[in-house]
């Protein structure tokens, strides 16, 4: 084996790399690569598509007795649905706080869990709600009454 | 033996090593040596993973009691009753809406030591909670966060993180409507930067309240899938979390030269009474560089080992051995005199009245009755975001090791109780008595009332006394002392309201007795 003598490099002059150096250095900076690129994809993966929960339409009869401006809560349904003159319409009944269900009291809905009060309307009158009680989509044909828990309307849209 | 090998001697050779299995497996066992010596014993610890944790000599100021209360090895303790029960309860608990209540039920009701097993869990998570939040206010108490220690104090953040993650998670499993409601108020907590959002107008671009609560829910609502991540979190990822950050603490004490101590701990051990130095090794060791491991800074010491400390093994380890058995007895106790709860099977339909979270998160619980995102995120993020920073602002050195040390010290500390646990009385009185913001002016925007709200008002009062008693001692260690002391208070406070004086409707009510009946 002979060792060639090579000229001294200065800081000025490095050394090149050896290609086993960028062969290295390649190959470690392409693993961390394709890592990250895994690590994306296991992230997204608890980030669910397809939501699990229950239909959010169903369709509702409504007592005839129904007074006008009373609350009808369909059983099983955290929705309060009204008649009144102008029509028909629905208020979500999950506080916008929190997400508690809340109760029909004399003057408008009350939340249990930390007080929230609406009144009939949905409009927050006390209590830490940001928000007023969502109206919910209501279409009417003929007979049947469907409510869509996943669509909101601006408050005060009624359907005859 | 390297001799010829005939038929008869090559048999002999065989029985005798046969015979000879047990005394060499108790030699592959305790390879320097059986412990019996101050040497073997430092071997032994040294060469053992678990035990090699500690360092093999303790300074006999970290074995007085009173440096430590025990506090750490008692959260550990309580960490390690709850991962023995938790693993039994695994046996018969099962994760799904349908079959979870009815399992906790024959856990509590049919199979055998069941309800003990089940109550020493919840117990041992309880003690667990209240030791960690004690053991992080001694090392700041004691100042054991400054330089060399700020990364195990990081660390020890973390670990008061995964506790309380810990303890939320495993909230959820029994599946009955206490479960199901703190979680549907603790998901829509995580959901809360909405109510910033929202008011913003740019929720439909930027969510990152409604992805937390997808992530943690997997769902709109807290259903099955809900109950698997929970699941998942409490019994494999969270555990797997806290196992490794306590891995990285333990090493770390080691690393950062042991429990803190004064600069001048000989000299206080030299003027105690009863108590003389102690200087050497009975005998020294094999090894020099068991020294250069464990001693740090100073001359390293020839032929004699560093002055006034003790092998760990048996002092620390005895010492431990107590302190756990303490942790075991106080569980026990707890679990046979009083059961862990469980009420009526989850209804998504009938909230629970009072619907509390854990006592632990009832102070945040309260906070959250004026401003969901204030009280969830907002002022949580910035308690942890200020502990993290305390060892970076507090640079000083007067006080290191002693309790309440530091300009101001236990004076400052008591007056900064006082004022602790006076304003959020004061602030919650008021907001009691006459309501808040929105009953004023039903009008007012939202964004107001999240900026202005009890939280905000008592965090805004405690950062200004804290920055009062920077400019009055002239040191950001008083400030701090006064901070965490007012946090605290304000901690104990918050939650014994959101305890024992919130009812129905959150309500407040003087007793329970006043409840009204539903």
């Amino acid at each position: 084996m002979t060792i060639s003598a090579k000229p001294a490099r200065s800081r000025l002059d490095p050394e090149p790399m050896t290609r086993r150096d960028w062969l290295g250095l390649g190959s470690l900076w392409a693993t961390g690569g394709a890592l990250l690129f895994g690590l994306i994809g296991m992230l997204r993966l608890p980030k669910a598509a397809v939501l699990s929960s229950p239909s959010k339409r169903f369709q509702v009869a409504l007592p005839e007795t129904l007074a006008a401006g009373a609350a009808f809560v369909p059983p099983g349904r955290a929705v309060a649905v009204f008649r009144d003159a102008q029509g028909i319409y629905a208020i979500s009944k999950i506080c916008t706080h929190l997400g508690c269900v809340v109760k029909t009291g004399a003057e408008g809905f009350e939340c249990p869990c930390h007080g929230s009060r609406f009144a009939f309307d949905g409009s927050v009158t006390k209590g830490p709600a940001p928000r007023e009680l969502p109206w919910l989509k209501v279409s009417v044909r003929g007979n049947v009454i469907t409510i869509d828990e996943g669509a909101t309307v601006p408050p005060g849209t009624k359907v005859a | 033996m390297d001799a010829e090998l005939t038929p008869q001697n090559a048999l002999r050779e065989f029985v005798r090593d046969l015979k000879a299995v047990p005394r060499r497996l108790y030699e592959t066992a305790f390879r320097g040596g059986p412990p019996t010596t101050d040497r073997t014993r430092s071997t032994f610890v040294f060469g053992n993973v678990f035990l090699h944790l500690h360092s093999v000599r303790t300074h006999r100021w970290s074995l007085r009691w009173t440096a430590t209360l025990g506090l750490g090895i008692a959260s550990v303790s309580a960490f390690l009753i709850t991962l023995v029960t938790g693993v039994l309860l695994m046996f018969y608990y099962k994760p799904s809406p349908d079959a979870a209540y009815q399992s906790i039920k024959d856990i509590h009701f049919v199979v055998p030591t069941g309800r003990l097993i089940r109550n020493l869990h919840r117990w041992a998570a309880n003690v667990m909670v209240v030791t960690v939040i004690l053991h992080m206010a001694r090392a700041f108490y004691t100042a054991a966060y400054r330089k060399p220690r700020e990364y195990n104090w990081l660390i020890g953040i973390g670990l008061l993180v995964t506790t309380l993650g810990l303890s939320f998670t495993g909230y959820l499993l029994p599946w009955d409507q206490l479960a199901y409601w703190a979680i549907t108020i603790g998901a829509n907590i995580a959901q809360s930067p909405r109510e910033v959002t929202d008011a913003l107008g740019i929720t439909r671009y930027f969510d990152p309240g409604g992805l937390q609560r997808l992530l943690l829910l997997g769902s709109d609502n807290v259903g099955s899938e809900a109950l698997i991540r929970f699941f998942l979190l409490h019994v494999m990822i969270l555990p797997l979390a806290l196992t490794a950050l306590l891995a990285v603490h333990f090493w770390r004490i080691r690393k950062d030269g042991g429990m803190v101590r004064p600069a001048d701990v000989d000299a206080r051990i030299a003027a105690m009474r009863h108590e003389e130095t102690y200087p050497v090794f009975t005998e020294a060791p094999a090894k020099t560089y068991h020294l250069a491991a464990i001693v740090r800074g100073r001359t390293p010491a020839v032929g004699r080992g560093p002055e006034n400390t003790v092998p760990s093994m048996p002092h620390l380890f005895y010492a431990e051995l107590g302190v756990f058995m303490l942790t075991l007895l106080l569980c026990l106790g707890l679990a046979l005199v009083s059961d862990a709860p469980l009420k009526e099977l989850a209804n998504p339909n009938v909230p629970e009245n009072p619907a509390k979270a854990p006592w632990y998160f009832l102070g945040l619980q309260e906070l959250v009755s004026f401003s969901a995102f204030m009280g969830g995120v907002g002022i949580p993020a910035i308690v942890l975001i200020g502990l993290g920073m305390i060892p970076y602002l507090d640079r000083e050195t007067r006080g290191t090791g002693e309790w309440f040390g530091g300009p101001g010290g236990w004076p400052l500390v008591r007056i900064s109780a006082f004022i602790g646990l006076v304003t959020p009385l004061l602030i919650e009185s008021l907001a009691i008595h006459f309501g808040w913001l929105r009953e004023w002016f039903p009008k007012i925007p939202q964004l107001a009332v999240t900026l202005v709200n009890p939280a905000t008002l008592l965090a805004s009062a405690y950062a200004l006394y804290s920055i009062w008693c920077i400019r009055r001692y002239q040191s950001a260690r008083a400030g701090a002392l006064a901070l965490f002391t007012c946090f605290l208070c304000g901690f104990v406070v918050l939650t014994m309201i959101g305890t024992y004086f919130r009812g129905p409707n959150w309500t407040f009510y003087w007793s329970p007795a006043q409840w009204p009946g539903h």
